[in-house]
């Protein structure tokens, strides 16, 4: 089997056009292979798990494909990145349509209230959250900076879309968080992952510092 | 907090940049892979193509188009124009796009809307809603169609809130009548658009000046602000009009 540098896993829910070109301009000299094959999925050297849609449609067809098992162990394993769904799918459960997630991490997926969001001059706030918010960074027990968030200050703004948000049940994991109006996850990390809400493929300049460090990072 | 956006629109035929003035009278406004990079290196939140002539032949063009633009450009690409099934929605997000916009196939067959939701989700599914104020009706502000050319006999609010029922996950609100005119967007026509409906809203046609951007937000509620002519010929950068918005107490990404 040829040697794959970082796998990027297919699903089949949309596009991930969008993160396999971002992961060749800045890793030019890597190969980056967008795939639904298990066996190259634990032969790569670094996974991403991206995601977009529904949560319970992007499980189903995880499963369907045979690719939970294979996906685990890359979390567990080796450096790994979560996107979006992907970061929701790592927790135990989520509001969207009462799905069970891969249960890696203890926690909800939940739904902003619509109803009750209000900015400081008191217009509504939409949902679907979507646009740029800035990421603060969280420090770990050791009071160091995550070596992902290396070259971005905290509070740089990264691209959003998502009207789902994990709360974690172990705040340790926490290592950004942004508000819309409250606060909110939008960063974990342990050991081997690094798992986001946001889009780090379509938020410029500081997106691509975000996988320039994941595509470099030795945890 | 989420910042208010800025959204550069190109809109594309025989694969130039071009811009009218009420829909018709197009003028060459230049290359849009050039184009694309200019907005993003200027700090524009985010980019939208619009086929406007969105015949077969352009299509293949406008593929090639987004797919370059795709490779070298990192911020969310939203492409309209000519999208009639969940088929050509495919198209486009495989070709780089983040988003796609639907107009007149979501009034001729909205269930189209709902096909291409629940498959893409909503997230990238955005319904483009052409309106123009009329005397005629129960109403006041009437949807149409083909480029701006049909009537359709809906009322733009109402229509807006069906649309979201259907799964759109943002509004792009033009308003005709102000289209190319540079006389300010139509802000009572988005706010009360942006207080039926949860989802984001886009307000465009007619921004002329700085002061209308930040009109659009503080008036019209909109989330976020589309605009061409004041950036294409250079009026005004992106960055510009970001710190003069700023200025005025709009949260932005700068």
């Amino acid at each position: 089997m040829r040697k794959i540098d970082i796998a990027v896993v297919d699903y089949g829910m949309g596009n991930l056009r969008s993160v396999s070109k971002a992961l060749e301009h800045v890793a030019p000299a890597k190969s980056v292979l967008v795939t639904n094959c298990p066996d190259e999925i634990a032969n790569a050297e670094r996974v991403v798990f991206p995601g977009q849609g529904a949560m319970p449609d992007c499980i189903r067809e995880l499963d369907a494909r045979g690719l939970r098992e294979s996906v685990l162990f890359a979390a567990h394993n080796k450096p790994f990145m979560g996107i979006c769904i992907g970061l929701q799918m790592l927790f135990e459960h989520s509001e969207e349509g009462d799905a069970a997630g891969l249960g890696l991490f203890e926690g909800q997926v939940k739904r902003f209230a619509a109803a009750d969001m209000h900015d400081e001059h008191g217009e509504k706030l939409k949902v679907p959250h979507m646009g740029w918010n800035q990421v603060y960074q969280v420090n770990d027990s050791k009071n160091a900076t995550h070596a992902l968030w290396q070259g971005i200050e905290s509070g740089t703004r990264f691209y959003y879309v998502h009207s789902y948000y994990v709360a974690p049940a172990d705040e340790a994991v926490v290592t950004g968080y942004s508000c819309y109006p409250n606060q909110f996850t939008s960063a974990i990390a342990q050991n081997n992952l690094f798992a986001v809400q946001f889009h780090p493929e379509k938020s410029a300049t500081a997106g691509l510092q975000l996988l320039h460090n994941f595509v470099n990072w030795q945890p | 907090m989420l910042a208010k956006r800025i959204i550069p629109c190109l809109d594309v035929t025989a694969g130039r940049v071009v811009k009218g003035i009420n829909f018709l009278e197009l003028r060459d406004a230049g290359d849009p892979v050039e184009i694309a990079k200019r907005y993003d290196e200027q700090g524009a939140d985010e980019l939208t193509f619009l086929d406007i002539t969105a015949s077969s032949d352009n299509r293949g063009l406008l593929l090639h188009i987004i797919e370059e633009v795709a490779a070298q450009v990192f911020i969310p690409l939203t492409v309209g124009g000519g999208v009639r099934e969940v088929e050509d929605v495919r198209r486009l997000l495989n070709a780089g796009a983040d988003k796609v916009s639907i107009n007149t196939t979501a009034v001729l067959n909205p269930k189209m809307v709902q096909d291409a939701a629940a498959r893409f989700g909503s997230q990238c599914i955005v319904v483009a809603i052409d309106a123009k104020k009329v005397e005629n009706q129960p109403f006041e502000w009437e949807v149409f169609t083909h480029g701006g050319r049909k009537a359709t006999g809906l009322d733009a609010v109402k229509w807006a809130e069906h649309m979201v029922s259907l799964g759109a996950g943002e509004l792009l609100i033009t308003s005709m009548d102000r289209d190319g005119t540079k006389i300010g967007f139509n802000n009572p026509l988005n706010r009360a658009i942006s207080n039926a409906v949860d989802v984001p809203i886009i307000a465009s046609g007619g921004a002329g000046s700085l002061q209308h951007l930040v009109d659009g937000i503080k008036l019209g509620g909109a989330d976020a602000v589309l605009a061409a002519s004041i950036f294409h010929y250079g009026e005004y950068t992106i960055q510009e009009a970001k710190e003069f918005m700023q200025k005025n107490g709009i949260e932005m990404r700068l």
